[in-house]
């Protein structure tokens, strides 16, 4: 059988590491040594024990760690995933804290406001609830309307739960899919058959999601992961006895590692980047001995189509809005011309959003395409078929995602899917153009090489702003933008779409989104910012936060974005704007930003510093962006 | 395998599930006499030994285990 999570590495002594950890005398390296050893394949027991020995820290919250809080409602036992969840979390550099009400009250805990659920008050629900009430209610021999009808009332009291949860929390929702635990009654005519279990769990999956695609409610699709793995993997009838576990202790640890990526995911933490090696990874053999024409890849093998299968699946991915990158140990020229020239290389050169080819250590060269990306190391994933290599990146870079890869090319792309590292809560017009904005970009580039000044680069490119308040159709985006950005975010608050949707209905607050277009094309949905009244001062409105992406760093989009806010806040009464500037590890590039725009400190705590414009003295600055009327 | 090399797996099964060093098991201990050894930390270890051993009880016996030389006598029973 396939090993679980076999993405993972092995641990080679996880009990004395364990032991190690828990010696340190120090609590911040104490954290440090259990997250790296969260970062091994872990069984339900050892996932147990890191997860006591988490509880045992008596330190608050190690830095580059964010606590979140997450709640279960439940109809089985699901106290086993909370050790899951919380290693998943360690694993990501979350501190997630679970709370899981008391067994089968789960309305209750929703309904009474002095319920501990309340006091909890959770970020994120996830509702985990057994097919097990609806099929108790459809007999075997009903009719298709009558099973319809049950369903449909089934998935009428999920929303109205969803919809209690919103009302009481802001948070964001995550409802588990229906694992079909149920035997066969009819043999293969069971999907012939409206009342039969099997079809009723189908079409109730069906109707779901539906409806948390209608409600802006996240799937944890536990039913494909076990139509992927085996429902012997997922269920294990002596649990479901002994203590109505419906997901088994073994496949805790992956549930687990499901949510957290979802967790991760909202909060902007998935994977970005996929590099991949060359030789005997993109295809088959040594370009730099082989030569073209021997390399593996293409149909008429077996191997030459398994990397090709490869390809296909980056190409994919890259389609969804996965940067692709190269990081090799060839001759640039070499390396380059089987881009170029082999007929069945699936993926080009222009796909390629980095590329780095050439003898230095590997891990260097990573540190140049996150640099020439402009994203962070923690955003990539390394796919080397070289185990040393493998090694050598965990070790000296230990926030790039290494997949332990399976020894036969044919399952690479079975462990990469499985590995969920580009887990997606949206999938946004800003997704789908991605890679040939960041082609653009290389373009971009290649102009300002030619002009060489900047002001004839920034005249050059033409550039216009569209602007306005967040409407429905940008609320994916600018959610996806606050909980994305890293580098250019002022005060790295984070929104679930929620809040951002009652900031855009809030009276007096003024929201704006910034859309940049140049000769290039549309550079997309690229700034976001909130400003907010004082509510004793309503003259004074305060940036809550501010985002830009770093596509666009260095075009005076922040100039023309601080004209614009101005604006809006003098149409409003404003007579000054108040600003924060948190300091993260990531955010360094802004730490000048608001002096730069004409700001004056008002005080400096610990790096965090506030500042104020004076909007009688403010004079607008000239940028070589145009305004135009929205061209959607 | 006799009963005492059993125990001696079952303490450091429990040891490192429970993470503590302290615990000392006999064929009289009873899951009360035990800290942390919850339903739920029960459960755990019966999967541990399982896996251990590399054998399966069944769901009637896992509820009905008096003590721990009960599940030693099974134990025993099931390697045959």
């Amino acid at each position: 059988m396939r090993p679980m999570m076999s993405w993972l590495p092995v641990a080679t002594d996880f009990r004395a590491d364990l032991r190690t950890a828990l010696e340190s005398p120090d609590p911040t390296d104490c954290l440090a040594k259990l997250a790296s050893l969260a970062r091994y394949r872990l069984g339900h027991l050892e996932t147990l024990q890191l997860d006591r020995a988490l509880g045992r820290l008596t330190t608050g919250l190690g830095s580059g760690f964010t606590i979140v809080r997450l709640a279960i409602l439940a109809s089985s036992t699901v106290d086993h995933l909370s050790p899951a969840i919380r290693v998943a979390g360690l694993r990501r550099r979350l501190m997630i804290d679970v709370h899981i009400g008391p067994y089968g009250q789960y309305r209750q805990d929703l309904l009474d406001p002095q319920s501990s659920l309340h006091q909890f008050a959770p970020q994120l629900v996830l509702f985990s609830i057994t097919a097990r009430d609806t099929l108790a209610r459809v007999p075997l021999a009903a009719t298709i309307a009558e099973v319809d009808a049950t369903i449909a009332q089934s998935i009428d009291e999920l929303r109205l739960l969803w919809r209690k949860v919103r009302e009481n929390f802001n948070a964001t929702i995550i409802q588990q899919t229906f694992l079909d635990v149920t035997e066969s009654l009819f043999g293969s005519y069971d999907r012939l058959v409206p009342g039969a279990p099997a079809r009723v769990i189908k079409q109730l999956n069906d109707q779901l999601s539906k409806a948390a695609a209608r409600d802006g409610v996240l799937l944890l699709d536990v039913a494909r992961a076990c139509e992927r793995d085996g429902i012997d993997v997922w269920f294990d009838t002596a649990s479901w006895l002994h203590g109505k576990l419906e997901i088994a202790p073994e496949a805790a640890p992956l549930c687990g590692d499901m949510i957290a990526r979802i967790v991760a995911a909202q909060r902007g933490l998935s994977k970005k980047c996929l590099v991949f090696d060359l030789d005997n990874t993109l295809w088959g053999g040594v370009i730099g001995d082989d030569g073209l024409e021997g390399l593996v890849l293409g149909e008429g093998s077996a191997a030459g189509e398994a990397h090709l299968a490869l390809q296909r699946y980056a190409k994919q991915l890259k389609e969804r809005g996965v940067i692709l990158a190269v990081c090799s140990k060839n001759d640039p020229a070499i390396a380059e011309a089987a881009f170029n020239e082999h007929p069945e290389m699936l993926l080009k050169r222009s796909d390629i959003s980095a590329f780095v080819a050439n003898w230095n250590d590997k891990a260097e060269n990573l540190k140049a395409v996150a640099a020439c990306l402009n994203i962070g190391l923690d955003s990539l994933v390394f796919v080397d078929d070289n185990p040393v290599e493998r090694a050598r990146i965990r070790q000296s870079l230990p926030m790039v995602a290494v997949p332990e890869l399976p020894q036969d090319i044919a399952h690479y792309v079975r462990c990469l899917a499985d590995a969920g590292y580009f887990e997606a809560i949206a999938f946004t017009s800003e997704d789908r153009q991605r890679a040939d904005q960041y082609v653009a970009n290389a373009e971009r580039e290649a102009l300002f090489e030619l002009s060489g000044n900047l002001n004839d680069f920034l005249r050059s490119l033409q550039m216009s702003v569209v602007f306005g308040k967040f409407t429905t159709a940008d609320l994916a985006r600018v959610t996806q933008l606050f909980n994305k950005t890293n580098q250019f975010n002022t005060t790295t608050m984070r929104y679930t779409a929620e809040e951002v949707a009652i900031f855009a209905a809030a009276e007096g607050t003024v929201t704006l989104q910034f859309r940049l277009f140049d000769k290039f094309g549309d550079n997309g949905l690229v700034s976001a910012m909130i400003l907010r009244p004082d509510p004793k001062q309503p003259e004074l409105f305060e940036i809550d936060n501010w985002v830009m992406s770093c596509r666009v760093f260095g075009r005076e989009l922040e100039f023309e974005a601080m004209n614009i806010a101005v604006e809006q806040a003098r149409r409003r009464g404003g007579k000054a704007i108040r600003a924060d500037y948190l300091p993260t590890p990531k955010n360094g590039v802004i730490s000048k930003l608001y002096p730069s725009l004409g700001f004056s400190p008002l005080s400096n705590k610990n790096g965090s510093t506030c500042w104020i414009l004076d909007l009688a003295k403010y004079v607008s600055r000239s940028t070589h962006i145009s305004r135009s009327k929205d061209v959607r | 395998m006799n009963d005492q090399e059993i125990l001696d797996t079952f303490t450091r099964i429990l040891r490192d599930l429970l993470l503590d060093d302290s615990i000392v098991l006999s064929m009289d201990t009873r899951r009360q006499d035990v800290s942390n050894w919850d339903s739920f930390n029960y459960i755990n270890f019966m999967v541990a030994v399982e896996i251990e051993f590399g054998v399966k009880f069944k769901v009637a016996d896992i509820e009905s285990f008096e003590n721990v030389g009960a599940i030693i006598a099974k134990t025993k029973a099931l390697l045959g």
